[in-house]
Parts: structure tokens; sequence; C-alpha cells
């Protein structure tokens, strides 16, 4: 009775995911900047849940960020959207996971924008139609990737080869999370926890065997902005963001942060390194960062994948020291190769930040 | 002609934003940008509710409104269901139709995004593309990006990524019928018409100000608008 008394209590922090039949949309940051997290949340789903996850080819951007940084009008994210939705009926599809964060927030805003004005979605449907000749079903279940991966974490852990865990000592890795502002602040029912306790990545890390830290800007926004970062004379915005949450979470000494939006661990990643090049500040300690992961590369390192097939490589800050704790192994010399070895360089190291720990 | 507050009214993200402001605050103490600019998200609420047209013409025309990330942090805290942010997106896009938005510093540089994001979007079918993200433009990627930049095609292949090439997966070769059908949307839906007047008054204020706009991103004004960041912007600023 008090086990279903408390699940009561937390019904309104819960979420309906689906389990099969996906219709899925790339994220445009994390195509470029993560791809090998696309990939692995694919070869998740098809190879080792035997999950049916849909793409189509002409699946395009959803506007997102041109909404959000104001050029795009609303009228006009709108319909790119509805041509999304138009793309998963045609393919007969219900069950719609997008990669993005500020698409999945997009999502949810259009959905409810045409449930309270009936007329407004009338007017994109006849939009859409005019401009492509297409109409559509609206979704039935909307998820994020992350959602998915949260809803089979139980199973991830079952087929895992590695856990959360300091293998040297046997102690559960300290693990900062960031959820990413438009997964939950806006509509917080759509996310799981909601925006007062979001469970989508802790549930992940208590699951894989790690510990949450809590820490006081855990909610802080990463600092994207938008406008703020992409245009160069507003940065400052961005990094002040990043630098508050660094700042606050480093006494309490992580392991790792885990990321849920494509673009905070960009920015947690690439800001640790500016910041040590204007400052010599570190703050993984003995001149390390701390590492920043998706999602999808955490499922996959305990899942045991090859971390450079999971694009670890391509992260700023080096992620070899959160290995050597879970006891991954990894090839140092062919880290920075290309498919079949090909020989692509290596990138210079920075002026602070210990990026070549092997031989530092 | 409507007036200001009327136009905004007609705003869906001002219908579903706008209640009764109490002005307690709380936006403002959530609200990353109010730590980091000389903003107050409050004060934009109260400046709205008061219906009083030369302030709203003030805030349109000013740097205020152009501070917001749009994180949207304020809509999950407001006591009376406001959503501040989405206000700044109904303010942003008036500024824009009326061409107010190049009377600010922080305004003028939405050519900028336009000619980034904006027609990345059109003409690749992303938000962003990689070979366009250029290190000179983006120093705070580090050397990682600078090398994946220059291999761009190797690191994309090792990924697994489809880049540039047809069917499906990471940054495959959007199809040009897909291209032809966004270009479509933004003609029906008023998108093209916002880009046309962002390059339209930017046109005019460059001439103003006398600095050489061209099209692309290596003339004066865009490089002016790119990079220029006077202190009055900070919170800690001294008038």
């Amino acid at each position: 009775m008090k086990i279903e008394g408390k699940q009561m209590i937390w019904k309104e922090y819960q979420k309906e995911i689906a389990s099969d039949n996906f219709f899925y949309v790339r994220s445009c940051v994390r195509q470029n900047f993560f791809p090998g997290s696309e990939k692995t949340f694919l070869r998740i789903m098809r190879d080792e849940l035997q999950k049916d996850v849909f793409e189509n080819a002409s699946h395009t951007t959803c506007s997102g960020i041109g909404y959000h940084s104001d050029i795009v009008p609303i009228e006009t994210t709108m319909t790119m959207i509805a041509r999304q939705f138009a793309l998963m009926t045609e393919a007969g599809k219900e069950n719609f996971t997008t990669s993005c964060i500020t698409s999945f927030g997009l999502y949810n805003e259009v959905l409810e924008t045409w449930h309270h004005f009936p007329d407004v979605e009338e007017r994109v449907r006849q939009n859409l139609l005019k401009a492509t000749g297409r109409s559509f079903n609206k979704p039935k279940n909307i998820s994020h990737a992350s959602d998915v991966i949260f809803h089979f974490r139980k199973e991830i852990a079952d087929r895992g080869k590695f856990t959360l865990t300091d293998h040297r000592t046997g102690k559960p890795l300290r693990v900062v999370e960031h959820i990413g502002c438009h997964y939950s602040k806006m509509f917080p029912s759509k996310g799981v926890g909601g925006a007062e306790y979001p469970y989508v990545l802790a549930g992940m890390i208590e699951d894989w065997g790690g510990e949450v830290i809590d820490y006081p800007e855990r909610r802080h926004c990463c600092g994207f902005g938008f406008r703020q970062y992409l245009v160069k004379a507003n940065r400052g915005y961005s990094i002040a963001c990043s630098k508050k949450k660094f700042e606050s979470m480093e006494s309490y000494s992580p392991d790792m942060i885990l990321t849920n939006c494509p673009g905070c661990p960009m920015f947690l990643d690439r800001w640790q390194y500016a910041i040590s090049e204007m400052e010599g500040k570190t703050y993984g300690g003995n001149g390390q960062g701390i590492p920043v992961l998706t999602y999808e590369e955490l499922a996959g390192l305990v899942l045991g994948y090859n971390p450079w097939d999971l694009g670890l490589q391509v992260h700023q800050v080096p992620v070899e020291p959160l290995l050597d704790k879970m006891g991954v192994p990894y090839d140092p010399g062919m880290k920075f190769k290309g498919a079949n070895g090909e020989d692509l360089g290596m990138p210079e190291a920075p002026s602070y930040l210990n990026f070549y720990p092997e031989t530092a | 002609m409507t007036n200001l507050y009327q136009q905004l009214s007609q705003d869906i993200r001002f219908i579903e934003g706008m209640k009764a402001c109490l002005n307690c605050g709380t936006c403002t103490a959530i609200c990353p940008a109010a730590e980091f600019y000389d903003y107050q998200p409050r004060k934009i609420v109260d400046t709205l509710q008061s219906k009083d047209e030369a302030a709203i013409e003030a805030l349109l025309k000013s740097d205020t409104i152009w501070y917001c990330g749009e994180c949207m942090s304020c809509m999950t805290r407001c006591p009376r269901g406001n959503a501040p942010g989405m206000l700044i997106i109904a303010l942003r896009s008036l500024s824009q139709e009326l061409g107010y938005f190049v009377e600010s510093e922080k305004g003028r540089q939405q050519l900028a995004v336009k000619r980034t994001v904006g027609e990345w979007i059109l003409k690749y079918g992303y938000c962003l593309y990689p070979s366009q993200i250029s290190p000179e433009n983006h120093p705070e990627q580090g050397p990682i990006w600078e090398w994946e930049h220059k291999n761009i095609e190797g690191v994309m292949n090792r990924l697994g990524a489809n880049y540039e090439k047809t069917g499906p997966g990471i940054l495959r070769k959007i199809p040009q019928e897909a291209l032809d059908e966004i270009r479509a949307i933004f003609e029906v839906t008023g998108g093209m018409d916002r880009y046309d007047k962002i390059e339209e008054f930017s046109r005019m204020k460059a001439a103003e100000m006398g600095l050489d706009l061209k099209e692309g991103m290596d003339n004066d004004y865009i490089r002016h608008i790119y990079t220029t960041n006077s202190p009055k912007h900070s919170r800690d600023h001294e008038d």
C-alpha cells in the first residue's frame, strides 16, 4: 500500500514513454558536434534492443535555433514542425522521438498552442498543404531520445559490461547531471520528474551504479542563450553561465558531467577549455578538466562499446580519466585515427588543459 | 494603424505569456541574463502592462529586449503564470517587423544571425553546418574543432556519419526536394519576409552609419555588429 501511495504522489512527475515503433528526428547541434552519439543511440535501439526506429532522409531542422534567436517567425517554425509530423504520418508511425531538446521543447510548445488555439492549428495545416501538399496527424507520444534511454536504462544495465564505479576502489563515481532548460522548464509535465525533480539522467546514473551530486547551481542554464552564443560579441554571457556552474560544482569533485541537451555538453566542454586559456584555471584537478558526456556516450560505455566509436575523441576535455576509473580499455594510439586507421594528424594541445595525459 | 500594445496583443506568445504581473521579481531572481546584463525581466512585464506607448516604443528600440537567452527559467517560476521569455520573443518579432531593431547595438546583431543560421537553414536544411563553423569565428571551440574542421570528412566518416551523401544518417545531404519545401514554407508563412526586412532595415542603417555592407560576412557592417560589445551592457557598468 505504501508503494502504491508513493507512486500516486509521484504520478504527476512521470511521463508515458513509447517502447517501440519510433519516428526519429535528428539534432543540428548533436550532428555537428557529437555525431557518434546519434550513431550510438540507433546502435543501442536497433542492435541491442531490437526496436524499430525509422528515419526519413528528407527530415530537416525544425528551425528551432532560428526561432529562439528570433530570425524565424513562429508561423514558419510551426509549419516546419508540421512537415516533420507529416513525414512521420506518411511513415505510418505515431511515436515521435527527437535527438534535440530545443526541438523537444518546441514540439511540446506547438502542440500545446494548437490545443488551446485550434484555429492556429488549422492555419498551419493550410500553410503546410499550400507549401508542400502534405498533411499530418499529431503524434500520440513525443519523447526526447534521453527519455527512451531512460525507459530502457535497466535493460542497458542488465547487458552492461561496465558500471559507474571506480573499479580500483569499488566506490560509485560522483556524477553531476545537467538537464537542459527546454527539457522541462517550459512544460514540466512533458519531462521525467518535471521541472522540480528531473530524473531522466539521475535515473540512468543510479541504475548504472553512480552517485548523483546535488549542488547549488544544478539547474542553472549552461549559457547557450541562442543569440548569446551565436554572435561573437555576446559570448561573455554564455561562458559566464557555464563558469558559474563549474565554480559551484568544483568542491564536490565530480568524476564527470552527464548532459541531456545537444548544446549543453558542447558548452560545458568548450568553456572549460576557454576558461583554462583565459585564466589558467581547470576544474578536474592535476590540470585536468571534468569530462562531459552525452547520455548516449555513457550508455555506450556501460555497454562496452569502443570509446572511439562513441566519438569521445572529439571532446576538448579529455575523457581518459573517466575511462581509467571505470576500467574501460582504450587504445591511445587510435584516438585520432580515421576509419581503417587513416592518419588524420593530431590536435594541438591546449596551453593549460592536460590534453595528452598519457604523455604528461 | 493599431498601436504598439495592440499589435503585441495579437501575438500568440503575448496571449499565452502575459497575465497580471504583481512585480514580485521572481523572474529576475532566476534569470541568467539578469546576472550578466543590466537587465530585469520584471521591468519588461511591468512596462508592457502599463500600456504606455512611448515606453513600449523605447523598449522596442532598446538593447534591453536583446539580453534574454530564452532559457525560459522564468516561465517555470512565475507565481502568476507569466512567461517573460515568451514576451521577449513577441517584442523581438515586432521590433524586427517595424525596423526598430537597428536602433540598438544588440538589435543590429540580427543581421549576423540571419546571414549565418538563417541562410544555413535554407541552403543546407540544418541550423548549423560544420564547414561553416570556422575556427576563426569560434576560437572557443579550441584545437579539437580546428582538427575536426580541417579533417571534417575523415572525422565524420570515422564516427559513422553520412556527411554530404544521399540517404538517411548524420549530416546527410538533404534532398533538393526537401530544401524546396523548406523554402516554400518560408515563403508562405512569412519567414522570407522576415529575412527581407532584416536585410532591408540593416542596409539603411549601414548607410546611415557609413559602413560598407555587401553579401556574406566579409564586410565592415557585419564585422562591426558581430564583434562590437560596449561596456554599457554589463550589470556592473558605471554610467
